[in-house]
């Protein structure tokens, strides 16, 4: 146990002084252009205000200048790691706004695209995490894994991040012939590179030394805080939209929802937070290995409309994105542009409780607690 | 010896000694330096599961040379705010301390820079020089994160020269020699002669030090790790913390005499690791040069050993870069202190009993 | 599990006139609107009441309505008169598993919504992002700074409908 008392380091007799250190917005671990103005006792952090908004891009604005089709675009460029989520969740607001009803293949694509997007992603928090504790080869590993997914979503729509594939209605264009065999060989592969990745980082003893009982997070200040997703399954509650507030083709596939349970330390701690992602693959593997099973055929784009002009209303719909929950909030004013969209982006809520998390650490653990709790800075600046 | 070799075909004595001074910066340190950052980078690339440079010369060999002509011309730049004449005094410093250790080292019976009888205590000592040169970098730095860096450097090093000086001062009082040429003469002949292996001691004292050998030479290795700032004890220059430590604000040939001076280091504590347990320069099975009667090809042969045997403890040290994680701060703290300090205080107490036998 | 209808019934009982209306017209979801300076009572009564228990706050957003008088300069540009700004608040219980909306509309000319941050913790940058893109105050919250926004724009709150770009920032054209 290494969380210092803060109190401690100001009663004590020996006269020290405080020092204020700017982490960032060029820093290489605040994964983006984050800032971070530590406020230090020798290496004990006293305090830590985040500085966000380098990155951000008025999505919002942009929005409302555009035509509901033309906004998928910019969801991708949201969170830039997830970015077949981000469609998914705006598609599904939008359809849910006009009660359009999609064909079962686009929803079994969709889902197996969603869970790749989320083993992708979950890769490069996985492999950036190691390299933010200064094991650099998980970080290669983990990123030649990522590549054979990103070509699976290549030969699907062409692009490797932004895809713009997942449309209001329906999608781009259909699987890829070979999409399926391709598939099942990643998944053959994959498990034993999983396998390969827990030896190699996650037992191992500096690694568990350096997270274990470091950043923990109690549940109640979880929910309080409203963060989501994997950091809030970390701390032990097991809440997933997939399940709780079910959507698209989720509910016809068999999985688990793995949760935090204080294996190597306090439920919560960063350990936790990485562990349950590595557990979240083999339960996104399992369900795309369901759906490729069973996908069923029919027509992609037959539900598209031909003109996006949704009812007067207002819709909020959440979807579990790889960070968590990811609502968008769509005003419409019945006209061809929307009259408010609002995000809201899971990294933005997870930030406010970081300077939580890293009171009583020292340096090196912020650093440590920054890359568990997995952010995309261009999510929470938008 | 090459100095008197030296000396008979000059007659000059100073000359001589000038000769034999520069032989190991240029004729072993800077290739070194250059293969070392290819192997390096080749090394890591293949446990990556990637190809690492291909494309200067055939697989990249020439890649490190291209890079040291981009580093020679790169603008030398000074920030504005450091103390000029220590931050300008600093890399060649920690240069200087490294360099200056490989005058001690043997790496033939032969060719010895300078045979002196303190050989391990100098290069203890020299190396010294390297912390007041990092901490000297991370404060005229006038840069957070480069005084962070220094501070933890320094802690760090000091701490781990205890340990390292336990267990020398353990062969020394095994051996009774502070000189490298010595020692390594001691462990002459065949492999079973090494200290890992109890030295020239016989009998049931032989096989009562071989376990404490292996123990004392696990910890001098994991010190003189901590010692040269290597991965898992990078701390000091923890990219992902602190950019990179104390040369965080230098560029051109600065930098490059710091990286200079991590290889430099990452050689001379494999070398002493390899003198004081793994026989020096002796070859594990004897000479082919006296079996076939040809003596000049001894020292060569000496010199592949001494080398092959150092780059061996190089690789290891990578090998272990890229494969651990990093401590933080505290529990490389601990673990010298708890740990590795005792443990070689025990060990040079029973090692002191076995040796009475 | 209670439906929109039976929570707007408790709280009418309990809060009376702060509770103005339930709105189930407009599709797709109903809301609650209440009034400005009750919403942090009313969040408070939210969380901690046995059967409601709205633990999380799953999104907090600000909204212009647009509905004032539009007016036109000379230039030619827009600007907005009267009508008013309004927050949106999505309510979630982790427990007992529903949800609720509620929104509060003040003043475009004097914007002003009590925090709930004593409720949520999380609701601190939702309602700085508002505050940063409408100019909404919200009363007693701990750190109302700009978020997204340099902290030193002076050029006005950019989501509202009537925002117009500055010419120069800092010396900089805008539009470059």
């Amino acid at each position: 146990m290494t969380q210092y008392s803060i109190q401690n380091t100001k009663d004590s007799k020996l006269k020290t002084e405080e020092m204020v250190l700017n982490m960032g917005p060029q820093h290489p671990s605040t994964h983006g252009v984050l800032r971070l103005e530590l406020q230090i006792d020798g290496e004990i952090i006293i305090d830590v205000v985040p500085h966000i908004g380098y990155l951000h891009r008025c999505f919002e604005k942009h929005c409302e200048a555009m035509t509901y089709p033309q906004i998928i675009p910019y969801t991708d460029r949201m969170d830039y790691l997830a970015s077949m989520y981000n469609e998914f969740g705006y598609a599904l607001a939008m359809e849910r706004l006009m009660k359009i009803e999609v064909p079962e293949r686009v929803e079994y694509i969709r889902v197996i695209m969603g869970e790749l997007q989320r083993i992708a992603s979950h890769l490069v928090a996985l492999g950036t995490y190691g390299a933010d504790i200064g094991a650099f080869t998980p970080f290669l590993f983990c990123f030649r894994d990522r590549e054979r997914i990103l070509h699976l979503f290549e030969i699907t729509c062409g692009a490797r991040l932004l895809y713009n594939y997942i449309w209001i209605g329906g999608l781009s264009h259909d699987l890829h012939p070979d999409f399926i065999r391709l598939t099942k060989e990643f998944i053959k592969d994959f498990r034993p590179n999983v396998k390969e990745l827990n030896e190699l980082l996650s037992y191992n003893r500096i690694f568990i030394e350096r997270t274990a009982n470091v950043g923990i997070l109690p549940i109640e200040t979880a929910i309080n805080y409203g963060v989501t997703g994997p950091n809030l399954r970390a701390s032990g509650l097991k809440w997933d939209l997939r399940r709780d507030d079910p959507y698209s083709a989720y509910h016809k596939f068999d999985y688990e929802i793995p949760v935090g349970s204080g294996e190597k330390g306090k439920t919560g701690d960063c350990w936790d937070r990485y562990y349950v992602r590595v557990l979240e693959m083999e339960e996104s593997l399992k369900i795309i290995e369901q759906a490729i099973d069973t996908i069923p055929d029919g027509d992609v784009s037959s539900a598209i409309p031909k003109r996006v002009k949704p009812p007067e209303g207002q819709i909020y719909t959440r979807v579990e994105n790889p960070r968590g929950e990811l609502g968008y909030f769509i005003i419409s004013d019945g006209s061809l542009n929307p009259a408010r969209v609002k995000v809201r982006a899971p990294s933005f809520v997870t930030m406010q409780v970081f300077p939580e998390l890293c009171k009583g650490f020292m340096v090196a653990d912020v650093v440590a607690i920054l890359g568990s709790v997995d952010i995309v800075l261009g999510e929470i600046d938008r | 010896m090459m100095y008197d070799w030296l000396y008979n075909l000059t007659g000059n004595e100073i000359l001589a000694m000038f000769i034999v001074s520069l032989l190991p910066l240029f004729v072993f340190i800077l290739p070194f330096a250059l293969f070392a950052v290819l192997m390096e980078r080749k090394v890591s690339a293949h446990m990556q599961d990637r190809l690492g440079p291909m494309r200067t010369g055939y697989h990249g060999i020439l890649q490190t040379v291209a890079d040291i002509f981009k580093l020679l011309q790169k603008e030398d730049l000074v920030p504005t705010a450091t103390d000029k004449t220590l931050f300008n005094f600093a890399p060649l410093l920690v240069f200087i301390g490294s360099y200056a250790a490989f005058a001690a080292i043997p790496f033939s019976g032969f060719f010895i820079g300078s045979k002196i009888d303190l050989g391990l205590i100098f290069i203890v000592g020299v190396t010294g020089l390297v912390v007041a040169g990092i901490l000297m970098a991370g404060w005229a730095s006038n840069n957070k994160y480069s005084l962070l860096g220094a501070m933890r450097a320094a802690a760090q090093i000091i701490s781990y020269e205890i340990p390292t000086l336990m267990i020398i001062l353990m062969i020394v009082m095994l051996t009774g020699t502070l000189s490298l040429y010595d020692l390594s003469e001691l462990q002459t002949a065949y492999f079973w002669n090494w200290l890992i292996l109890g030295g020239p001691a016989v009998g049931l004292q032989k096989i009562l030090l071989i376990p404490f050998m292996i123990m004392g030479c696990l910890i001098i290795y994991t010190s003189t790790l901590a010692e040269v700032n290597r991965t898992p004890f990078d701390i000091p220059e923890a990219e992902s913390e602190l950019v990179s430590g104390y040369h965080t604000e230098y560029s051109g040939m600065k930098f490059a005499m710091f990286f200079l001076a991590e290889y430099a280091n990452m050689f001379a504590v494999s070398a002493i690791v390899a003198v004081l347990f793994f026989g020096g320069y002796q070859s594990p099975f004897g000479y082919l040069g006296n079996t076939l009667g040809w003596t000049w090809l001894v020292p060569i042969e000496q010199f592949f050993w001494f080398t092959s045997k150092g780059l061996f403890f190089v690789f290891v040290q990578m090998w272990l870069r890229w494969t651990l994680p990093r401590f933080r701060v505290d529990q490389l703290m601990a673990f010298c202190w708890k740990y590795l300090i005792p443990f070689s205080f025990v060990i040079l107490l029973l090692v002191g009993l076995i040796a009475l036998m | 599990m209670k439906t929109a209808e039976e929570i707007f019934n408790q709280l009418k009982e309990k809060f009376g006139s702060s509770i103005i209306e339930l709105k189930t017209d407009k599709p797709v979801e109903p809301f609650i609107v209440v009034h400005p300076l009750e919403i942090d009572k009313i969040c408070l009564f939210l969380r901690d009441d046995k059967e409601l228990l709205f633990d999380s706050l799953m999104n907090l957003s600000g909204v212009d309505d647009a509905n004032g008088t539009k007016v036109k300069d000379d230039k030619g540009l827009e600007t907005i008169n009267g009508g008013t700004l309004s927050v949106y608040y999505h309510l979630e219980s982790t427990k007992l598993r529903h949800k609720l909306t509620l929104k509060t509309s003040a003043d475009r000319e004097k914007p002003e919504v009590v925090t709930v941050t004593e409720s949520w913790k999380g609701a601190d940058w939702h309602e700085r992002e508002a505050y940063d893109m409408y100019g909404i105050i919200f009363l007693n919250h701990p750190d109302l700074r700009r978020i997204l926004m340099p902290y030193d724009w002076e050029y006005g709150f950019p989501l509202r409908k009537d925002y117009k770009n500055p010419e120069f920032y800092q010396g900089m054209k805008v539009p470059y």
